[in-house]
């Protein structure tokens, strides 16, 4: 019982937890507590250290620039002006702070309100629902379009949107490469032909992917009602991702070991047989190697896809914030950045554990 | 000795009969390098008869791999003829099963299911169960009876080529070809391993080829060693047959008394 | 008096479920200037072994005494050959030999680290090859670094860990003879692990074979009383070589009989004749070796 909790712990990337499993079954408790502290409270510790430092950071940036405002009011209009500066700084004025690096205080404050915000926008959105619901079902009747509510999007539907868009664009990325990679892997002729395209597209930036999807959308959707922005930052997201996942299949592919391939000779697989049972797994690992850079820059540049495209996810919740100027813009962008980057860690991880599961381990 | 050496020559009395399973004729094979041709084997000429378990040793290089990779198929003829049970030889196939050095299964697959891969391909109009049936046989025999569905990444070397073993005879070739199957294993399982090949090949009785570089493995598993000189331009240098009853129990032929003479035969002809 | 030795030495790896328990009561006497080779089988545990001896290990119950004092760590006094050769890739032999000299000798002039390190380097017979890196010599030579780097340390003690097991046959041979033949000069301490029983009988004044793991211990020892040096060929006619050989094969088929598993059902094999799959483009001959379809 114990040994399968640790194995499943284990595929699912939480083998530090493992010490802790241990303790309770009273196993060698001092090697086990020991391990935990170093597995768990450490990190634990220096995540707290991290945000000490950036408290400290934090307070320092935000008097420098406090006393850099009252010296400029002094200069520019007196002692008075300065000593009203400073107290109104003091007071937590809001027209008179200084903008800066925002602390950990604020930060999680800037948490707080964008839930609340959250909250707030879900009740909004129940209640237009039950409002609209007659007026729906007749619609629906004589087949009209419902009507849908148009208010802005809260923190979490932005989250969402994003997650939507990066699993389009991985899939996207996943059907596209994949195949052509197994393709090339497997035909020498091709690959040498093909080799320089993929070369010179691969470094292209995910702007210029952006314009060029947009254009070519643009022109072939031209019903006005369609979600184009959505589409766009997939098919986007997609095309700058799948570099990794095509390279690396095609090298798994190509390079599967010779014992198989003398295998499948003495043993005569016909072509179909070959592909599937002896070079694709043999290939897995490279494959899932490619998928997981894929994820990670899918991710990375979902982004800046978002924000150019226009689709209400995170990317334009960043630059909105930032046009925005508010005294807690900044703030908020930082649980932006925290929320990204958690985000991105566990995508990581989900490929870690499918890959896992997945493919073998070498004994 | 002197026995020994009046005999060695003879055909294996008991095969006399038999039909010719494999004939090398003239053969010759050559490597293109960048400093010239580099001519492997030359004018090399052997032949097997039908259930004749013949074992060939020569110094790592001399090109017995290279022998024994062109008559699997797996490797070009540069000229000459290879010929196995009439039909020369173009191609790889399952009538002429190879036993590689290293175990080569497919990681991903349990044993079960490597030695089913064979299975299928040469046995398509049996029923599932008879599939069934003729791996787990060939896995009991070699000792893997409570191992059916252990994946073979999981499975130690030694393990990993006895399922090789029973991939290799769950097909029922023509020809058994062994390329240093135990190359790679402690002597102590080369032994082990051994005996299971042995006792499987004891009831078919396949004509085999195995190659090897171990003076004692060579006369234990063969009832002709066959000497390959070295490289370049490698070929038979001579042959000894070994008259030891079957089945070889090994307690018994180490005791016999003109085993260590012929030990020495070979230990000589590598060390001339 | 024995210079090293193994009282009731048990090892074990992992806990719970997980434990395995490698080594069982070893007892082993070495003598000074003894040659013994410990015979087993894969994953016996002969690595473990060695750990032990060279304390880079601790046993769970019993003791290892080097001149009857608790061994406490690695030392220089206990020069090891490993099976992989482990030499850095980025030094030259002879900075590779220096490494361990300058760690043993720190108190020599440079002068005579150096007439000490090419004095190894010329035991054996790589002086040529002194300044080459190891990606540029093969198996063999790269095994001699490793002997002549275990031996400028001028340990007391020579651990070998299964040095030759590597290499082809013919190597093997050729640096069989070499060690022995350095042996001879000194005469020094040597524990061989092998599992090759031609080796240990060339080589060793003693066998001991080690049963196969789990729970390994050391089973009954075999002395060898041929005279040096010793010819493989040359003994092949020897009926002291002869009877021993077999006496210690056929010991280690009764052990390792018994680790052999076999299913309780018997099955049937279907009487089938074999057909030949169908070819994929019937009549084209592929002409290279690589995986081509197009």
């Amino acid at each position: 019982m114990k040994d399968k909790t640790i194995h499943t712990m284990r595929t699912l990337g939480l083998g530090f937890l493992e010490p802790l499993v241990r303790l309770f079954a009273g196993e060698e408790p001092k090697k086990n507590g020991l391990a935990l502290v170093r597995g768990t409270l450490l990190p634990l510790l220096s995540i707290l250290v991290f945000i000490l430092v950036w408290h400290l950071g934090a307070t320092a940036l935000y008097n420098k620039e406090a006393e850099a405002r009252i010296e400029k009011a002094r200069t520019e209009q007196g002692d008075e002006a300065a000593a009203a500066m400073a107290d109104c700084i003091a007071s937590g004025d809001i027209s008179c702070q200084p903008n800066t690096l925002p602390s950990p205080k604020q930060v999680y404050a800037a948490y707080i309100s964008l839930w609340k915000d959250h909250l707030n926008i879900t009740d909004k959105k129940r209640e237009f629902r039950e409002k609209v619901a007659d007026t729906n079902a007749e619609r629906a009747e004589q087949g009209l379009d419902p009507i849908t509510y148009t208010g802005r999007p809260s923190f979490v539907d932005q989250i969402g949107t994003s997650l939507k868009t990066v699993a389009a664009g991985f899939l996207l990325a996943l059907v596209i490469a994949v195949p052509i990679g197994i393709i090339i892997g497997l035909s020498d002729v091709l690959r040498n032909s093909f080799n320089w395209l993929i070369q010179i597209l691969k470094p292209v930036s995910p702007v210029v992917w952006l314009l060029l999807v947009f254009m070519v959308v643009k022109t072939l959707i031209t019903d006005p009602q369609m979600d184009k922005s959505f589409i766009i930052s997939a098919i986007s997201v997609g095309l700058c991702a799948m570099w990794a996942t095509l390279v690396n299949t095609s090298l798994g592919v190509s390079s599967v070991d010779k014992d198989y391939i003398n295998v499948a000779k003495v043993l005569k697989l016909g072509v179909g047989k070959k592909i599937f049972k002896i070079i694709l797994p043999a290939s897995f690992p490279l494959i899932f190697t490619g998928l997981r850079i894929t994820v990670s820059v899918a991710w990375m540049v979902l982004i800046a896809i978002e924000l150019l495209a226009q689709s209400p996810g995170l990317g334009s919740f960043v630059w909105e914030e930032f046009q925005n100027g508010a005294s807690d813009s900044n703030a908020k962008i930082i649980v932006a950045m925290f929320i990204i980057g958690i985000i991105g860690f566990l995508l990581d991880r989900i490929m870690l554990t499918v890959q896992q599961l997945m493919t073998f381990q070498k004994a | 000795m002197q026995a020994l050496i009046e005999r060695k020559h003879q055909t294996v009395q008991h095969l006399k009969d038999q039909p010719e399973m494999l004939v090398c004729d003239q053969l010759k094979k050559v490597y293109p390098t960048p400093k010239g041709d580099y001519v492997v084997l030359d004018d090399l000429n052997l032949s097997i008869r039908k259930g004749e378990f013949v074992s060939i040793i020569g110094h790592s290089g001399c090109g017995k791999s290279t022998l024994l990779t062109m008559i699997a198929g797996l490797n070009d003829i540069s000229g000459g003829k290879i010929k196995v049970d009439g039909t020369p030889v173009i191609e790889a196939g399952p009538d002429r099963a190879v036993v590689f050095q290293s175990p080569s299964l497919l990681p991903w697959l349990s044993a079960l299911d490597n030695v089913m891969i064979g299975v299928k391909q040469v046995f398509p109009h049996a029923s599932r169960a008879q599939k069934q049936d003729i791996c787990k046989y060939y896995l009991d025999k070699v000792g893997l009876g409570a191992d059916f569905d252990k994946k073979a990444h999981s499975l130690s070397q030694g393990m990993q080529q006895r399922v090789g073993i029973a991939r290799a005879f769950a097909l029922k070739p023509k020809l058994l070809l062994l390329d240093e199957p135990f190359g790679m294993l402690d002597s102590l399982t080369r032994g082990e391993l051994q005996d299971v090949l042995l006792e499987i090949w004891q009831r078919e009785k396949i004509t085999a080829v195995a190659i090897t570089h171990d003076v004692d493995e060579s006369i234990f598993l063969a009832d002709r060693v066959i000497m390959m000189t070295s490289g370049p331009y490698a070929k038979i240098g001579d042959e000894l047959i070994i008259p030891f009853e079957r089945p070889r129990v090994r307690k018994a032929v180490l005791e016999h008394p003109e085993y260590y003479d012929y030990r020495g035969y070979l230990m000589n002809f590598l060390n001339h | 008096m024995a210079i090293i030795e193994l009282n009731n030495v048990s090892k074990s790896f992992g806990m719970g479920a997980s434990r395995v328990d490698v080594l069982s009561d070893i007892n082993l006497q070495v003598a000074e200037g003894e040659f013994v080779a410990i015979v087993g089988f894969s994953g016996s545990g002969k690595t473990t072994l060695i750990n032990l001896l060279n304390g880079l290990a601790f046993p769970d119950q019993g003791e290892v005494l080097l001149h009857g004092q608790p061994v406490t760590g690695p030392g220089p006094d206990r020069g090891v050959i490993f099976q992989n050769y482990s030499l850095l890739p980025w030094l030259s032999v002879y900075n590779n030999v220096k490494l361990a000299v300058d760690e043993v000798f720190p108190q020599l002039s440079s002068k005579e680290k150096a007439s000490h390190i090419k004095k190894y380097i010329g035991m054996v017979n790589l002086t040529p090859a002194m300044d080459k890196l190891p990606k540029e010599l093969s198996g063999g030579m790269r095994q001699r670094v490793s002997v002549a780097r275990a031996l400028a340390m001028n340990p007391e003690i020579l651990l070998m860990d299964e040095p030759l097991s590597a290499l082809d046959a013919l190597t093997r041979g050729s640096l069989q003879e070499e060690i022995i033949r350095i042996w001879s000069q000194d005469k020094k301490t040597a524990i061989l692990i092998t599992n090759d029983v031609d080796e240990g009988i060339l080589m060793a004044d003693r066998i001991i074979p080690l049963t196969p793991g789990p729970k390994a211990t050391l089973g009954p020892e075999f002395t060898i009383d041929i005279e040096r040096p010793r010819d493989l060929s040359a003994i092949n006619q020897n009926d002291d070589y002869k009877k021993l050989r077999n006496e210690i094969i056929e010991y280690l088929i009764e052990v390792g009989a018994s680790r052999k598993k076999s299913g309780d059902q018997h099955y049937i094999l279907p009487d089938l004749k074999p057909v030949l799959p169908g070819r994929v483009f019937p009549g084209i001959k592929r002409k290279s070796e690589k995986v081509k379809y197009f």
